[in-house]
């Protein structure tokens, strides 16, 4: 095997990796506070995407530029959300969060089946096809920007979580709900919190990931069951952990397609994530539960 | 109790019913129209391929109401087709349910399926009654070598437009001076992707091209960086692709920002070789290179169409063509015919020398219910259009081949 290609494989490896990790940051959050598994995940970002394109296409917004107003905008959809539906008929019970979502993906699905159409669509922007030369890979620069921001966007997460009085609550709720309650913190207003940034991640993914991808009613199943892949490998709620295991699934993505062909690569990942299962159940960076 | 006034008295109901028969009976028995010949439309409106189903419904209203608005079937008295509307998802069994539906509700033929997995089910449901089926969209042989008598496609399918895509390449790789002597196949995982690059593989050499390697991918793919890698380490002259719309779309454009220079960029029913495909990435879209099905450009009235669709803001795709010109295929049928019996439909329909289609296609000659007079052609794509280079007779351009190196 060439060394040059082995290389650029390292470093497309660790560029996937970075923007499996702007999805799964936000999965983290919600599946470590609520200890429930977002099955709107995807449908959510797909929506996002959505969102960003037509920013794009109909106000000529560009992507980059809209990442604000994208991470407000899926902050307060997602904080909606689970006032106004999730919380009010999950009655307390886990299980029901799991069906609500599951049920809620399904809808806006097909509602953007049925406004957007299956069809999917891309979209040109002045740096799409514009390239950085890094070592022996040719890196085209929105991946590269991806990488970077998702990088940004994890330390500034784990900045809020462990320095901010929201994010001290967001950890009491997380460890200790009824504990957390006993000391005057509104767990439920947190829950809502919690679910809209998790949410709010992928405003901000969808800005990062629409220059060089494409976006239909399904590209939300593309990422999401990546991304809980590395939130398991990583271990539950942890930033750091997240931002690992996505560089190590991008890894494994990239040189298991280079050594086992495209069609065999996702094998690597399977893989990957058996053996954290038998050697290290809590995940890379989960503490015992 | 029912307020007096408001209700309907025997008296009031007889006469009110006199009166409506009078207004709308006698004018209908004065025209003695004669009664409208159902037509099912069995297309995939929702579900994974609702966009191509959407189309395809587009192209054969567009030729349904052109018939009706010219006078209907004549040798029926100006029997008028009359659209049933299916939805056939995507799958088989809804296909099949839709089929019994439509029989139930007194129709006289079928158009469908788009997908060839729900038109293997769907004719068979209807060869049970016997109903005229005419395929627009579905590319498997399996549809029409199975002696079904009701069963009728106009344009090729998948074995003779790899054939033709052989020949072609030939034909303008000699006319260039042969700069393509090797080649690199990539497809994806399924039947169409896996069969079409098995059978370029084994002709590929009878045109003086050798395969390097053939690189198979998952659907879907979410990046081709490793690949184009892999494509430069081997320097092929040609890139065959046979794979769907997404990963054709994200592979071509990450070749095009890799800068892979080839020869030429091939494909057989490319898809997402469409007009969409050059609005949205006019450069990474520009030389390619498919073969498919496409209208002849050369033929007035297809430009009349393409103008009469796009003027809807639609695009005028391969499955808009297909699915009017197999409308028009049976209104054809249904005229010589002169009835909607089945058995006589079906008689038409197989002895049909239709010529009044705008496909680069001959006269058709149904073998076993397939045209032997369909070809697939070859198409390149400009910055803004895109062209038939290929036959020669028909085409609107001269091809790119090689394409200008990126450096």
């Amino acid at each position: 095997m060439d060394a040059t290609i082995l290389g650029a494989a390292v470093i497309n490896g660790l560029l996937l990796g970075g923007s499996y990790a702007l999805v799964a940051v936000g999965l983290t959050l919600i599946y470590g506070v609520l200890h429930i598994i977002n099955f709107a995940h995807g449908s959510m970002l797909m929506l996002a995407m959505y969102g960003a394109f037509f920013l794009l296409t109909k106000a000529k917004i560009d992507p980059y530029a809209a990442i604000p107003l994208m991470v407000v905008a899926m902050f307060a959809a997602g904080y909606v959300l689970y006032r106004g539906l999730i919380g009010r008929f999950s009655h307390g019970k886990d299980e029901n969060i799991l069906l609500i979502t599951l049920g809620l993906s399904i809808v806006l699905e097909n509602v953007a089946l049925f406004f957007f159409t299956g069809d999917s669509q891309t979209i040109t922007v002045s740096y799409s096809d514009r390239m950085v030369a890094l070592g022996p890979a040719l890196v085209p620069l929105p991946k590269l920007v991806s990488f970077v921001a998702s990088l940004v966007l994890c330390a500034v997460l784990a900045w809020f979580i462990a320095r901010t009085d929201t994010g001290r609550a967001i950890r009491a709720v997380a460890k200790e709900r009824h504990g957390a309650r006993l000391v005057g913190i509104d767990v439920e207003k947190i829950f809502a919190v919690s679910y809209g940034i998790g949410i709010a991640c992928l405003g901000a993914a969808a800005c990062l990931l629409i220059p060089s991808f494409y976006v239909s009613p399904s590209v939300g199943h593309l990422f999401v069951i990546v991304a809980f892949t590395i939130v398991v490998l990583g271990g539950m709620g942890s930033f750091v952990g997240a931002l690992v295991g996505a560089l190590i699934i991008g890894l494994t993505e990239s040189l298991s397609g280079l050594f086992l062909g495209e069609a065999l690569g996702q094998i690597g990942i399977s893989l990957i994530f058996i053996l954290i299962l038998l050697f290290r159940p809590t995940g890379l960076f989960g503490g015992a539960r | 109790m029912a307020n007096r006034k408001s209700r309907i008295t025997r008296r009031r109901f007889i006469g009110a019913t006199a009166a409506a028969s009078v207004a709308f009976g006698v004018p209908t028995l004065l025209r003695a129209q004669a009664k409208p010949i159902k037509v099912g439309l069995v297309h995939p409106i929702t579900g994974f391929l609702a966009y191509s189903g959407g189309q395809s419904r587009m192209g054969a209203m567009l030729a349904i109401d052109e018939i009706n608005a010219a006078g209907g079937i004549k040798s029926m008295g100006g029997a008028k087709l009359e659209a049933l509307l299916g939805d056939n998802q995507a799958k088989p069994e809804v296909g099949v349910s839709v089929v019994e539906q439509m029989q139930e509700a007194g129709v006289s033929a079928y158009i469908g399926c788009f997908s060839s997995a729900v038109a293997l089910p769907a004719t068979q449901a209807a060869a049970k009654y016997n109903t005229p089926f005419v395929i627009d969209v579905g590319a498997s042989d399996n549809i029409v070598n199975r002696g079904l008598k009701n069963v009728f496609r106009l344009k090729p399918g998948f074995n003779a437009c790899v054939d033709d895509a052989i020949l072609g390449l030939g034909e303008i790789n000699k006319a260039a001076g042969n700069p393509a002597k090797s080649a690199v196949l990539v497809h994806e995982e399924s039947e169409f992707g896996t069969g079409t690059a098995k059978l370029l593989a084994g002709k590929l050499p009878s045109i003086g091209v050798e395969v390097k390697e053939v690189m198979k991918h998952a659907n879907p793919t979410r990046d081709f960086a490793n690949l184009a890698l892999r494509i430069r380490g081997l320097k092929p002259d040609l890139l065959i692709m046979s794979n769907y719309q997404n990963e054709y779309v994200l592979l071509a454009r990450t070749l095009h920002q890799q800068k892979v220079d080839l020869v030429g960029m091939f494909s057989v029913l490319g898809g997402g070789f469409n007009y969409k495909f050059v609005q949205e990435l006019p450069d990474v879209a520009q030389h390619m290179i498919d073969t498919n099905h496409w209208f002849d450009p050369t033929n007035p009235k297809a430009q009349a169409k393409k103008k009469q669709v796009e003027a809807k803001g639609s695009l005028f795709t391969f499955e808009v063509y297909l699915s009017y010109n197999a409308v028009k295929f049976l209104a054809e049928g249904f005229e010589r015919a002169g009835s909607a019996d089945k058995d006589k439909v079906n008689a038409a329909l197989a002895a049909s020398s239709w010529s009044d289609h705008f496909m680069p296609y001959g006269p058709t000659k149904m073998v076993n219910g397939q045209n032997t007079g369909g070809k697939a052609s070859i198409q390149q794509a400009s910055k803004s259009d895109i062209n038939v280079i290929w036959p020669t007779k028909f085409a609107s351009a001269k091809p790119v081949f090689p394409k200008p190196k990126f450096s």
